[in-house]
């Protein structure tokens, strides 16, 4: 059965008191999720419905609009490749190749040891220091394929 | 050369905190608003002619006297949820200068009476996210935000809201279904936001780099603002310069500026031995201009309005003849097609099948008849939509396709790009 921790629950309600809708907590309360569990199970969906007596129905509306909700687990390290033009001018696309072969998993799946996801993304706002990649909530950029994969590699989860 | 009113101060690492921001100048003009009639601010950014910095470049202060005199409150809304591909300016003003961006607000605030904003942040965005709550936290401290502001009598309340990754919440009243906590689907206009925004009431929605000007519209006046840019095009603009030049960044210049000055001299041109073929002017959703139609271009609304394309979000894209047009295309129909909302047919649809021909195509297995049935479906994708996403993706593919014919007829007879080294790459 699928629970925030105490601190996340409290997170949430508080989030439902701070707009002028109550639906805007959809969306932070989310974010608590992912922030705990990597991924929004349809178990922790049910769970925000009760907690926040708002229904699954518009719950799920929101998870499945927005593309920065996982909506299936995802490695620690999530790593996101911009692939937008000025990144896929500058071997955006190529550094997801070789980040995949590096890591030994294909695009958007998990890794064996569950360490690493790999996706290509759409523009990240970064694109004067192509190309770049996120790592979970940072940003790394003027990459290249050596400094990717160490980066990678060097970051404590 | 550069012209430096917004990012005057922006290497100074103090200028991110309060105290450095005074320091510079900052919230002078606050103090300043707070001695004025509200209603002269808004004659002030009328007449300076400052235009929407986000893309659309509608007049800011016509924008502002959309407002009802109903009583009912006013929201003002910073759109932080830069996703225009191309477009990294905002993210550098909220990192290096978050309280030039609420002292704007507050000065917005106070003209259009408003008690209650929000700054909209796209989610990605978590850095420049944090660095503007903590400044915003400094403004409260400061009795700069709250009650009773600098002893004005004006009362106004900030918060930020985090978006999750969705290109459509740019579009204002899409933003606005966002922030209400639904999906960021955009609403039928009118009735304009400045009518019915936010949960129904009045809003408006303006750019991070729009609120930040009109600090420098109060402290010039409208002459000392004019004295940058052109008649229709008022004052200085950030312009995002990526792709293939040797210095990509942002940069600051007068609106007017000359494109080919843009490249050459503040980013120190194209790398050696390459030559121009295109520049996107205005990010991914203007219309692509050709290495010829740049020569005489100047980065204004006018200008670039008369070339065809648009000055947009000021994000311009360089590319050198190392690019294959096909390839670029496909790029940029994967993500009109991912990022469309889906509530209005042509749009759903039309940026569907625009990315299956153009990838058809790129995958070495396209029609000769598809370089116009991409046409065809583009010109029934414009105008016929909620928003301008379906526009913005109609645009690109016609204006690729027709300037840069040959390319696409070329990969289709020959199942190859006309450009070495250049082969496809799946998505």
């Amino acid at each position: 059965m699928f629970k925030l921790s105490d601190n996340g629950i409290e997170f949430v309600k508080k989030e439902l008191e701070r707009y002028e809708s109550k639906l805007s907590a959809i969306i932070p309360a989310l974010y608590q999720v992912q922030r705990e569990h990597g991924w929004v199970s349809p178990d922790a969906v049910v769970f925000l419905a009760e907690i926040m007596d708002i229904p699954e129905s518009q719950i799920n509306e929101v998870l499945k609009f927005y593309t920065m909700f996982n909506q299936k687990p995802v490695g620690k390290k999530h790593v996101q490749v911009c692939c937008n033009l000025s990144c896929a001018m500058n071997g955006g696309r190529e550094l997801v190749d070789h980040l995949c072969k590096s890591f030994n998993v294909k695009p958007g799946e998990v890794s064996e040891d569950g360490e690493v996801t790999v996706t290509a993304v759409e523009c990240l706002g970064s694109c004067g220091t192509a190309p770049m990649m996120q790592v979970n909530d940072a940003y790394y950029e003027n990459l290249n394929h050596e400094s990717a994969v160490e980066i990678i590699k060097k970051l404590e989860v | 050369m550069e012209a430096k009113v917004l990012t005057e101060h922006y290497y100074k690492d103090e200028y991110r905190f309060l105290d450095g921001y005074k320091k510079n100048g900052g919230y002078q003009m606050l103090e300043k608003a707070f001695k004025m009639q509200p209603k002269d601010i808004v004659e002030q950014v009328k007449s300076a002619g400052l235009r929407g910095r986000g893309g659309a470049g509608f007049p800011t202060g016509v924008k502002w006297g959309f407002l009802p005199d109903n009583g009912e409150p006013r929201y003002l809304v910073c759109n932080a949820d830069e996703g225009e591909p191309g477009t990294f300016k905002d993210r550098l003003m909220m990192e290096r200068a978050p309280h030039q961006l609420i002292e704007g607000m507050i000065i917005s605030a106070f003209a259009t009476g408003s008690h209650k904003s929000y700054i909209y942040i796209r989610g990605e965005y978590n850095y420049p996210a944090e660095v503007v709550k903590q400044a915003i936290d400094e403004a409260y401290e400061a009795g700069l935000l709250g009650k009773n502001i600098l002893g004005s009598g004006f009362d106004h309340d900030m918060d930020i809201y985090l978006g999750a990754g969705a290109y459509i919440c740019g579009e204002e009243t899409g933003l606005l279904s966002s922030l209400e906590g639904k999906k960021g689907q955009p609403k039928l206009k009118p009735p304009f936001p400045a009518i019915k925004g936010y949960l129904g009431k009045p809003t408006i929605v303006n750019n991070v780099e729009t609120l930040a000007a009109v600090i420098y519209i109060l402290r010039d006046g409208v002459e000392g603002y004019r004295k940058y840019g052109t008649e229709k095009s008022a004052g200085t603009k950030l312009f995002s310069v990526s792709g293939n030049v040797v210095k990509p960044g942002n940069y600051e210049v007068p609106l007017g500026y000359p494109l080919m000055d843009l490249i050459n001299n503040e980013c120190g041109g194209l790398k050696p031995g390459r030559k121009l073929k295109a520049v996107i002017p205005g990010g991914s959703s203007a219309p692509v201009l050709t290495a010829q139609e740049c020569l005489d271009a100047t980065m204004d609304y006018e200008c670039l309005a008369q070339k065809g394309s648009m000055l947009g979000s000021g994000a311009v894209i360089i590319m050198d003849d190392s690019n294959c047009m096909v390839d670029s295309l496909s790029v940029l129909m994967h993500f009109y097609h991912h990022e469309s909302c889906g509530q209005c047919t042509p749009c759903r649809e039309g940026t569907g099948w625009l990315n299956k021909i153009v990838h058809s195509i790129a995958k070495g297995e396209g029609r000769l008849q598809d370089i116009d049935l991409i046409l065809k479906v583009a010109e029934n994708m414009k105008g016929r939509t909620i928003c301008a996403l379906s526009d913005a993706a109609a645009l690109p593919a016609i204006s690729f396709v027709s300037k840069f014919r040959d390319e696409f007829e070329f990969y289709v007879r020959e199942g190859r790009s006309k450009v070495k080294g250049v082969s496809y790459a799946e998505m």
